[in-house]
């Protein structure tokens, strides 16, 4: 892994978005824009208090899965993937980079749609925005780092925006939104123990929840953080540089 | 002695290659040699196995069987990867890019940096008729602009071995003709080519040539000596003469 190709890669992502306003438009409104639904489809205070920390770490997550999905299969569909294996770039610094830009991004959209929550609709958590909006950014980068993994399985587009609701969706089922993970049976308490979302979504939950760092919430970012770079790690072994 | 036999050596040397893809043959035990310093064409009908061969050198195919040396490492070796240069068919260039951002990332990945690197694409830029399209995004170019921009990237890091895969496919003919010119400088200058194509025409600008069809060579020899083997007059019916004895 080099630091130049990294970083290289890193900046060349983002001036492919921003050569695409709208897809800049869309990551970071989007996340703000369901907040606000949210917001008028609970309309009780005290359920959004609880809510809303959530959603903050489960929207750029979600997104950040399918575009990463998506743009690094466009990446393989294109040729340039194949370019780029025949070029003396590192598998990591390929993956390095996807995950520096789009960390980027993800920065910018928790921040726009913490402010908004927190301002505008008025939430109010005992936890403070600053450790919330490090764990949203987390949750998001987690998201991508998935997105990235999957993408290796996906020969087509189609297949790849497919993965959104094959993967993510059973995920958020599982991960303590719908029904509290200790009310869940056994099995399905086994499956949500294993599955990345629930820890995201698990941390946000005691960030917004309590004033202070625990150590619970520490437990929660190392399981985070080892998600990541097994799913960056195993995008990079599954990024073959040679077809058979 | 050393240095000149790294001189005199071929660029590439295959013996035995066999490549098979899902139970196919798609190249059947070729031994071929590339030199340095002349433009080696690989003619043959679209289908014969001219692309995997090309991927096979720039190490993005696995063989399976054989021996293939790319200046003196064997093909995927890491090393090689900033030596050969190599154009795909379709241009593999980001269209969300314009035309500078496109070589900079790409030069950079071949480890150019700052004043080299502009002066490397400024070159390529000028060199492949590019000049005034900068700063537009690649995604708006021509069919045949955009081949050249795929070019241009293979150029970018100076290679010693140039693969490139039907490079003039749609390009005008006065644009075409100045890349045969611009092929047999890099030559004279000891860069190693490798450019397929599928129309016969081409086949009389290289140097060299290896005819292939299904996977096997027809032929591998100077188009002088091919014509004169076959006892034609042009290439075209010197393949066909070649394909119907096979």
């Amino acid at each position: 892994m080099t630091w130049t190709l990294t970083q290289a890669t890193a900046r060349r992502v983002l001036a492919q978005l921003r050569h695409d306003p709208r897809t800049i438009a869309m990551m970071l409104a989007v996340p703000s824009v369901l907040m606000i639904l949210l917001r008028y489809v609970l309309d009780n205070p005290v359920a959004l208090d609880r809510f809303a920390p959530v959603y903050i770490g489960v929207f750029p997550f979600v997104i950040m899965f399918i575009v990463a999905a998506i743009t690094t299969q466009r990446e393989r569909a294109r040729g340039t993937l194949e370019r780029l294996m025949a070029m003396p770039l590192g598998k990591l610094d390929l993956l390095g980079g996807y995950a520096i830009a789009f960390g980027l991004v993800a920065c910018v959209q928790v921040a726009i749609v913490l402010v908004i929550s927190l301002t505008w609709l008025g939430v109010s958590t005992p936890g403070s925005a600053v450790p919330m909006a490090v764990i949203a950014v987390l949750d998001a980068v987690l998201g991508m780092s998935l997105g990235l993994f999957a993408s290796a399985f996906a020969r087509t587009e189609f297949q790849a925006v497919q993965f959104m609701p094959a993967f993510v969706l059973p995920q958020a089922l599982l991960c303590g939104l719908v029904v509290a993970r200790s009310e869940m049976t056994p099995v399905l308490r086994w499956l949500s123990d294993v599955l990345p979302l629930s820890y995201a979504v698990d941390a946000m939950q005691r960030i917004s929840a309590s004033a202070s760092w625990t150590s619970a919430i520490s437990g929660d970012v190392a399981v985070i953080l080892a998600f990541t770079a097994a799913a960056l790690v195993g995008g990079a072994l599954t990024l073959r540089r040679q077809t058979r | 002695m050393s240095v000149q036999t790294s001189v005199t050596e071929a660029a590439v040397e295959a013996r035995g290659l066999v490549v098979r893809r899902s139970g196919q043959t798609i190249l059947d035990d070729l031994t071929f040699a590339i030199a340095r310093g002349q433009v080696t064409g690989l003619l043959g009908p679209s289908g014969c196995g001219k692309t995997t061969l090309m991927r096979t050198l720039v190490g993005v195919q696995e063989i399976t069987a054989g021996q293939v040396t790319l200046l003196g490492l064997p093909a995927g070796h890491p090393r090689l990867r900033e030596r050969v240069g190599y154009s795909t068919q379709d241009a593999a260039v980001y269209p969300d890019l314009t035309l500078t951002e496109n070589l900079r990332y790409f030069g950079t990945v071949l480890g150019l940096r700052r004043d080299r690197l502009t002066s490397a694409i400024a070159a390529t830029i000028g060199e492949l008729d590019l000049t005034g399209l900068e700063g537009r995004l690649v995604g708006t170019f021509s069919g045949g602009q955009l081949a050249r921009v795929g070019l241009a990237v293979a150029l970018l890091g100076d290679p010693d071995l140039l693969v490139l895969d039907e490079p003039t496919v749609g390009l005008d003919p006065v644009l075409r003709h100045d890349l045969w010119q611009m092929f047999h400088r890099l030559a004279a200058s000891g860069t190693a080519l490798l450019v397929s194509s599928h129309v016969m025409d081409e086949a009389a600008r290289c140097d060299y040539l290896l005819f292939m069809r299904d996977g096997r060579f027809l032929a591998e020899a100077t188009p002088a000596r091919i014509r004169e083997q076959t006892g034609t007059a042009d290439l075209e019916s010197a393949f066909l003469q070649l394909a119907r004895s096979q």
